[in-house]
């Protein structure tokens, strides 16, 4: 499922005097079974970009394709494009409410107007493809660790069989074993389940780490977007929008500096290590 | 001398069933002795769940423990009669800056400790003014909190706490909700009350670059204390870590690496200057 922003703008509280223009001029094209990290400080408007990507807030200007078709034409079907772009907030698991991690999940495909098997059947696959142990499918939501509640939040949006997830901050308040495994288990729903998916992310160095494609906000514009190797070059504009590169920039640059002819564009401690080693021909 | 001395800690939580009856037992705080000398910058690190949390909420006397001795600032926490005593000298900070600011004005929010300890108005002031002062936050003294940043409120309930002029501040993961800025903003705040002012930090994170200039750190798994030490000692435990599935920072992990490829290379390298001159010493050779 391609999505296409064509010069999207968004301006929050419009005509009044609070006036804040979040999004400016946005062109962009997601492509199929992409992953995407898309970074920004607090403020700089990634949340607000990919609320305009399920339809959930209507751009002040622009135009956004799914598949070729506008989704602000007055016949669009604005439910289906719910069902395809999932989106999972900061801290879903405020939002689980239901007795059983179950019917938590349930809840997303019963709403979509399925049959009651079919429900189960999603509910199901959905918990086994976020690794929830099934002994404790039955369980009350709210006696799981941090992490588990995260999963049954994802669950509960990928039971409703999205082909794009987005996800706000997945990671916010993890611990890094948490945090860990939330990310594998988006990988693995990438290469698996051939879904795009968006994360919105603050960490440098987790998305450097699992992403194919960094898109860089600040102040509601699209200041970088490539690879991450191509991104982290551009490390003293990062600083300058409160963002910092990987350590591992950093200590490359500086070596190079100290003329150690290492790869500066390497971004995680793997490529790093293989670049030094040769630069001191140890192999 | 030790403002925290903990022996033989235990803390049980007991799971009852609707009946009342005793369904379960969980150890949060299993065997646990910890010391912290006046003045440090001492660091808690473990999973959630590992007993870190419980831990803090001890050292006020928000909670009790099951059995073992606590003692705070000379003061037994089983002792009633000293549970205020002791919260005056230990404050806290917790992560969700939200949940702790009450007030609409920030110098009000700030206030609100002190003059809940019955200080005079005019002392109150004068503690919001210095209290503001430390953190960074004077030129938002008239903003309403619901306004700033996270970083910047949680520098305001760090301000609140610091106003009812606590000789230790225990903060509990005050970074986890915030974004890289809020995250130094806040660990500089701290970093400035423990030495400008000379108060006693327990910072429980998970983030471990913000332990390496601890002078002390723990880490807990599973209820216990299963490591301790200066920060460079715990840091050349790269395997022992990531057994716990704790993270190491970048540059710690990248050093060991090389080493385990056969780079003559120091232990427990915290910094990117430190790694620098060790490979310059290697290409050199």
């Amino acid at each position: 499922m391609s999505i296409i922003l064509d010069k999207v703008s968004y301006l929050y509280g419009q005509g009044t005097s609070y006036e804040i223009m979040a999004l400016k001029d946005i062109s962009l094209k997601i492509d199929d079974n992409e992953f995407i990290g898309i970074i920004g400080h607090t403020g700089s408007g990634k949340s607000t970009l990919t609320q305009h990507l399920n339809g959930l807030i209507k751009a002040t200007s622009g135009h956004i394709y799914v598949d070729g078709e506008d989704i602000y034409d007055d016949d669009y079907d604005m439910k289906k494009l719910r069902g395809n772009v999932g989106l999972v907030f900061q801290y879903p698991e405020h939002q689980l409410f239901e007795t059983t991690v179950f019917d938590d999940v349930c809840f997303g495909p019963k709403n979509q107007g399925l049959d009651k098997k079919t429900v189960e059947l999603r509910a199901f696959e959905a918990l086994y493809n976020v690794g929830f142990p099934e002994e404790l499918f039955y369980s009350s939501p709210f006696e799981l660790s941090g992490g588990q509640k995260r999963r049954v939040a994802i669950a509960g949006v990928l039971a409703m069989k999205p082909k794009v997830l987005i996800l706000d901050e997945p990671t916010a308040g993890l611990d890094p074993a948490g945090r860990d495994e939330i990310f594998d288990l988006l990988k693995k729903m990438q290469q698996e389940l051939n879904m795009t998916i968006i994360l919105v992310s603050h960490s440098m160095e987790d998305v450097a780490n699992y992403v194919n494609r960094i898109i860089v906000m600040d102040k509601g514009q699209i200041m970088l977007d490539g690879k991450p190797r191509e991104v982290f070059k551009y490390y003293r504009e990062l600083e300058k929008m409160g963002l910092a590169a990987p350590q591992v920039t950093y200590l490359m640059h500086e070596l190079r500096e100290r003329n150690l002819d290492v790869d500066v564009d390497a971004t995680t401690v793997e490529e790093a290590k293989i670049s030094i080693l040769k630069a001191l021909g140890e192999i | 001398m030790n403002i925290i001395k903990a022996i033989n800690l235990v803390h049980e939580y007991i799971k009852r069933d609707e009946d009342n009856n005793v369904s379960g037992i969980t150890k949060a705080l299993d065997d646990v002795s910890i010391e912290v000398k006046e003045g440090d910058f001492v660091a808690i690190l473990g999973h959630n769940g590992s007993g870190k949390s419980t831990f803090a909420k001890h050292i006020n006397a928000l909670l009790s423990p099951t059995s073992g001795t606590l003692i705070v600032d000379g003061k037994d926490v089983l002792d009633p009669t000293k549970t205020l005593e002791i919260r005056k000298q230990a404050g806290m900070v917790f992560q969700n800056p939200d949940n702790q600011i009450i007030a609409s004005v920030v110098e009000e929010d700030v206030g609100f400790g002190p003059e809940n300890l019955g200080v005079q108005t005019e002392e109150i002031w004068k503690r919001v003014e210095k209290s503001l002062k430390t953190v960074g936050m004077t030129a938002y003294r008239h903003h309403s909190p619901n306004k700033l940043s996270g970083g910047q409120k949680q520098r305001v309930a760090i301000a609140g706490v610091v106003a009812m002029e606590p000789k230790c501040i225990i903060l509990d993961e005050p970074t986890a909700m915030l974004d890289p800025n809020g995250r130094k903003e806040v660990i500089e705040a701290i970093t400035e009350l423990n030495k400008k002012k000379n108060i006693t930090v327990i910072l429980i994170t998970h983030y471990m670059e913000e332990v390496i200039n601890a002078d002390f750190v723990y880490v807990m798994e599973s209820g216990k204390v299963i490591m301790k030490g200066v920060p460079r000692e715990i840091f050349s435990q790269v395997e022992e870590l990531k057994k716990h599935r704790l993270d190491v920072p970048q540059i710690t992990l990248l050093a060991h690496e090389l080493k385990k490829s056969g780079l003559d290379i120091p232990d427990g390298i915290l910094t990117r200057e430190e790694l620098i001159n060790a490979l310059l010493k290697v290409s050199q050779q």
